[in-house]
């Protein structure tokens, strides 16, 4: 068992003397006998480090990782390379181990790093205030939910269907506290209707939420469709994937009030979900109603050159219950691995690698729809991501495919029944040409097999 | 930062507020007092010109690094004017509170409110 | 020790000879540290994949440096700070305790660092035995059977709790409008309950540091949703009328949620649930030992009891009859979810290892140790030349922290909370809480800590008598630290005024 401890016996009766009682017992005397637990708890004795490690070893030997197998699941976190310095500068205690910086004299590393993050954010959302994060993607559009409900106090919520399920879930959740009731607004070839969301629009809107690209990969016409929101006063939310901003037009000059997104593509693993980072970016004029920390530069006392946490009068610790969100531990490891990670693709590896994922991710399209029995979904302009439906049944084709050591993406119809036999099919960096052929291959010859044993099994067959 | 200071002229609210009577019209501002308390202002959100305050209740905020406060308005009436120059320099509520850092003028809509109001014997007083 | 102690502005440490540039003010026209894969796929012209118009003018201004460059750039940031792994901090309500090394290795296991999210929950058993594993522990230590690790710090789990409480109140037909906190409440509290759509009401604190019952009794009524509290509370101090309190709560049909930021102090040895609780919250980051990060990541997993259990978020971890684990996303009463995916999960592994390292046992020895911590280190503080200027804001046992206040030594030795704060930090630990709680003027909050040792304990007490033994002969000396630090006191109120928040490029 480790504890962490180091109080011996004699730590013990020289501390139990100095307080004056005669037992650690004593030391809960406020506790009623009847709330005591008058039992161990109830968990596994507690183990030594190399029986942690060899159990907990086990456990993730169950899993199979995108080590694994050849992975094009996506759908809102990427198999993305994570390049090696992010973990020798994220493991240094001086920034794994401190708290929130309270105290800026000695947090000048981790308030430079927000200052550094945010000006990075701003850089690729176009959006002249970003804080120093929150917790995900998709909270993060309930948060910028939530600006908006403060910014304009009306009731309605319009969400493309091109956002992911999960942000507009997640919206839905916290909007009902605040009394905001969330919308949907239709696709239409693979991009939000333009029209549908013309005809939902009306004074009492308090925000339009967008995806870029959407959630079955789309380019959205973002500029347009925030014309149309303006036309009636109400904020636009843009839920951003960073790394295509390298050469997509930033929402800030699209007219976006609000980009959030979810940062695990920049320089945080899958960890099953999380932990990664949600940024979150504005214009000017919500400065002080933006949620979170955010840093700012100063000088001290002789002149020199220094950052602070700034505006904390928004924050909850001050202005409590009109504080303009509760956010106080956000994700600030997450955050600076993403400000490396943006260093170390530099200015010129955004754009280079935003170009490589739409040139594999293009290759990948059209070789699929090349296969007899595979159709694309929508023939929207795309970045690294597309979707396509099978002519047989996609629960079944996937299993065959997994067995080969190969995942081809996320069931579409898990979250869309429209798309009954939908497949959305991620490319990253680290899926090659010759990985994308396999999968080509390999899924030709499932859905010839899955053809044939539904032939073979009556018509009708389910997966 | 000024020293303290209470002019004569001027009639108080308790909560640390002043109002300065021209006929129907008042200027409003916060103390001495009240700027101390605050320490360094460093925002001031004013009202909007047009706006109807009531006596005793907010009509601003103003910031300090580590703390908002709410300005209280001693009479009721609407808002003809408002300090824009506080935008760019709030620092004049704490360097001149009675003169640069002035709030809002309002135009009284009861000007009999005044006698519910301290003198700055009274006011001074009450501040112990 | 005063002769090493630096008493006036030093010049030339190297911290501060240390040039401050951006990484912005490090790129060169030129220099990269990315190297692309191979373009292997035939290319086609950019305009014929995505129109002109959708795409960007002008590339992001991010640096150009080289890996060198960016590695010491950040490792010399990191020498701007202080942390755990180097001293002491005994920051209170934050339970900055030893975060295990072994949690990093495992959590880094490719198997847990790079599974997706949306990998079949078939192949993702390990993952989710894991996960189940940390959700019945949670419950044994709570009391409450039902966990959700879904939220992602303690905050986001409190506004979890408010939206289950809501969820309940509107599936019995009642339109609740109200929620209580104590005075004494962490901000988050106040904050949580205005985004959940309710008004907050507050209740006074007794001379014991306890719920003013009878301030309670007068406020709970049928408009009342719910009484958020945490025992110990935030003064560090169990408030044995707990029972009582859970009487008058359920007695008006309000939940009664438990904020967890201070359950190091009970582990097994008492749980909310048997104290009448219906939702608490569990801060990872503190308790359970997840690295801070410099502001985090955390996670803020919480436990119900059954009535609040249909409710829970979306999806559970579940364990089905033959034994495997699944999420189950069919919870009809559901709030909803709170955010993308299952959780924090990298969180989740190094809880679970934590748990699994220390067993029950383990546990109940960790809050012993904490309590007794907390109870040497007052003791220590109520020597002759201390206690007449930091006395304690409660004079009697504390359970895992405790408050002093500073009014005293502001009135007789000139000197403030904060330059008492700022004078530590030139002996190399980390101030305490400060100005928190609100409710106790010039507060300070100290948490050692089981993972403290008595040394430890004894030099602190040591410094704090010194800097006040200094601050008597001359109080200019705290008035004006730190001296020894990369910078010194900063201008925040010239920061706020003109915000300066990114780097103009």
């Amino acid at each position: 068992m480790s504890t962490y401890t180091s109080a011996t016996d004699a730590d013990r009766r020289a501390m139990l003397d100095a307080i004056g009682v005669d037992s650690i017992e004593a030391l809960f005397a406020d506790i009623p006998a009847a709330l005591r637990l008058d039992r161990g708890l109830d968990l596994p004795a507690g183990l030594s480090e190399q029986e942690v490690y060899a159990h907990l070893r086990a456990l993730a030997a169950r899993n199979v990782s995108t080590e694994d197998e050849i992975s094009f699941l996506g759908a809102g976190m990427y198999d993305a390379y994570v390049p090696a310095l992010i973990d020798s500068i994220i493991l240094r205690s001086e920034f794994l181990t401190p708290y929130t910086p309270y105290q800026p004299e000695i947090s000048q590393g981790g308030l430079q790093v927000m200052f550094e993050y945010q000006t990075a954010i701003s850089e690729l959302t176009g959006l002249p205030v970003s804080n120093a994060s929150v917790y995900e993607g998709p909270s993060a559009v309930g948060a910028a939910g939530y600006l908006a409900k403060l910014t304009n106090g009306r009731p309605r919520v319009l969400a493309s269907r091109g956002v992911h399920p999960h942000s507009r879930e997640t919206l839905t959740t916290l909007s009902h506290g605040y009394g905001q009731t969330v919308e949907e607004i239709p696709l239409k070839d693979g991009v939000t209707d333009i029209e549908a969301l013309k005809s939902a629009l009306a004074d009492d809107v308090s925000a339009v939420v967008l995806q870029q690209p959407n959630f079955l990969g789309s380019v959205e016409d973002v500029a347009a469709l925030t014309a149309a929101a303006k036309e009636h006063g109400a904020l636009v939310i843009c839920a951003c994937d960073p790394v295509p901003l390298g050469i997509l037009q930033p929402p800030g000059e699209q007219g976006v009030d609000i980009a959030v997104g979810e940062g695990q593509t920049l320089g945080n693993r899958l960890d099953f979900g999380g932990p990664s980072f949600g940024f979150f970016a504005a214009a000017q004029e919500h400065i002080r109603r933006m949620p979170g920390r955010i840093a700012g530069e100063t000088t001290d006392v002789d002149g020199r050159r220094g950052f602070v946490l700034t505006l904390q009068t928004r924050e909850q610790h001050i202005r409590r219950e009109k504080a303009t969100s509760n956010i106080c531990t956000a994700q600030a490891l997450n955050a600076l691995a993403g400000v490396i990670y943006l260093s170390w693709l530099g200015r010129d590896g955004l754009v280079e690698l935003g170009e490589l994922l739409v040139q594999r991710t293009a290759y990948a399209r059209e070789r699929l729809a090349q296969i007899d029995g595979v159709e694309l979904l929508h023939e929207a302009p795309v970045v690294r991501e597309f979707a396509v439906a099978l002519d047989a049944p996609v629960g079944a084709v996937v299993e065959r495919l997994v067995s080969e050591g190969i995942n081809p993406g996320y069931m579409l119809a898990t979250d869309y029944p429209e798309y009954e036999n939908g497949l959305l099919i991620a490319i990253t960096e680290q899926r090659s040409r010759a990985q994308i052929d396999r999968l080509a291959e390999a899924l030709e010859r499932a859905l010839v097999a899955e053809r044939a044993a539904t032939v073979g099994a009556g018509a009708g067959a389910q997966a | 930062m000024a020293d303290a200071s209470y002019p004569e002229d001027l009639l108080y609210h308790a909560e640390h507020d002043w109002a300065k009577i021209d006929g129907d019209v008042a200027t409003f501002g916060v103390t001495w007092f009240a700027q101390d308390s605050l320490g360094d202002v460093v925002f001031f959100d004013p009202p909007a010109v047009g706006a109807q305050v009531t006596a005793g209740e907010g009509y601003a905020e103003v910031e300090s690094v580590k703390a908002v406060s709410d300005v209280i308005a001693p009479l009721s009436g609407e808002i003809v004017e408002v300090n824009e120059a506080l935008k760019d320099t709030p620092e004049q509520i704490n360097d001149d509170p009675y003169g640069e850092g002035w709030m809002v003028k309002v135009k009284l809509s009861d000007p009999s409110q005044t006698e519910t109001l301290l003198s700055q014997a009274d006011y001074t007083a009450q501040l112990g | 020790m005063s002769a090493t102690v630096p008493t006036q502005p030093v010049e030339g440490l190297p911290m501060q000879r240390d040039e401050i540039k951006t990484i912005y003010e490090r790129s060169v026209e030129g220099r990269r540290a990315f190297a692309a894969p191979p373009l292997d796929v035939p290319v086609k012209p950019l305009d014929e994949l995505i129109p002109a118009a959708l795409r960007r003018s002008t590339p992001a201004q991010l640096p150009q440096v080289s890996e060198p460059e960016i590695v010491r750039h950040y490792n010399r940031l990191s020498k701007r700070n202080f942390d755990l792994d180097t001293g002491f901090y005994p920051l209170g309500s934050c339970t900055m305790k030893h975060n295990p090394k072994l949690h990093e290795r495992v959590a880094g296991l490719p198997g847990n660092a790079r599974l997706h999210p949306l990998q079949d929950p078939a192949r993702a058993q390990g993952a989710l035995e894991l996960m189940h594993g940390l959700q019945e522990s949670l419950g044994e230590i709570a009391g409450m059977p039902h966990v959700s690790l879904q939220p992602s710090a303690g905050s986001h789990g409190e506004l979890a709790g408010l939206l289950l409480t809501r969820a309940y109140h509107e599936d019995r037909g009642e339109q609740r409008t109200k929620v209580l906190t104590p005075d004494t409440a962490h901000g988050t509290n106040p904050a949580t309950v205005t985004m959940a759509g309710y008004e907050v009401v507050k209740v006074g604190t007794n001379a014991d540091g306890g719920v003013d019952v009878d301030d309670l009794r007068a406020k709970a009524d049928d408009s009342v949703a719910c009484l958020m509290l945490t025992n110990p509370n935030t003064l560090g101090v169990f408030d044995p009328q707990i029972e009582e309190i859970a009487r008058i709560v359920h007695g008006v049909g309000a939940t009664l949620y438990y904020d967890g930021a201070n359950l190091n102090a009970i582990m097994g040895i008492t749980r909310p649930g048997d104290m009448g609780f219906d939702i608490v919250h569990f801060n990872l980051h503190k308790s359970f030992t997840q690295p801070h990060g410099g502001g985090g990541p955390g996670a803020g997993p919480i436990a119900v009891s059954d009535r609040i259990a249909p409710y829970l978020p979306r999806p559970q971890v579940v364990k089905r009859e033959d034994g495997t684990f699944d999420l189950e996303h069919d919870i009809p009463k559901s709030i909803g979810k709170l955010r993308g995916f299952q959780g924090n999960y990298g969180v989740f592994v190094r809880s679970y290892a934590y748990i699994r390292s220390l067993g029950a046992e383990g546990l109940r020895e960790a809050s012993e140790i904490a309590v007794l911590n907390a109870n040497y280190l007052l003791a220590l503080l109520r020597r002759a030349g201390v206690a007449e200027y930091l006395p304690a804001a409660f004079d009697r046992l504390c359970m895992h922290e405790f408050v002093l206040s500073g009014a005293p030594m502001k009135r007789d030795l000139g000197i403030r909370t904060l330059d008492l704060a700022k004078r530590l930090l030139d002996h190399g630990v980390h101030p305490p809480t400060v100005y928190f709680p609100l409710l106790v003027d010039e507060a300070l909050l100290l948490e050692p800590t089981e993972t403290e040792t008595k040394e430890t304990l004894d030099h602190f007490a040591d410094v704090i008598a010194e800097i006040l033994a200094e601050a008597k002969a001359d109080p200019e000396i705290a008035r004006n630290a730190p001296y020894t630090t990369p910078v010194r006191r900063l201008d925040e109120a010239g920061a706020a005024k003109k915000p300066v928040i990114r780097q103009p490029l």
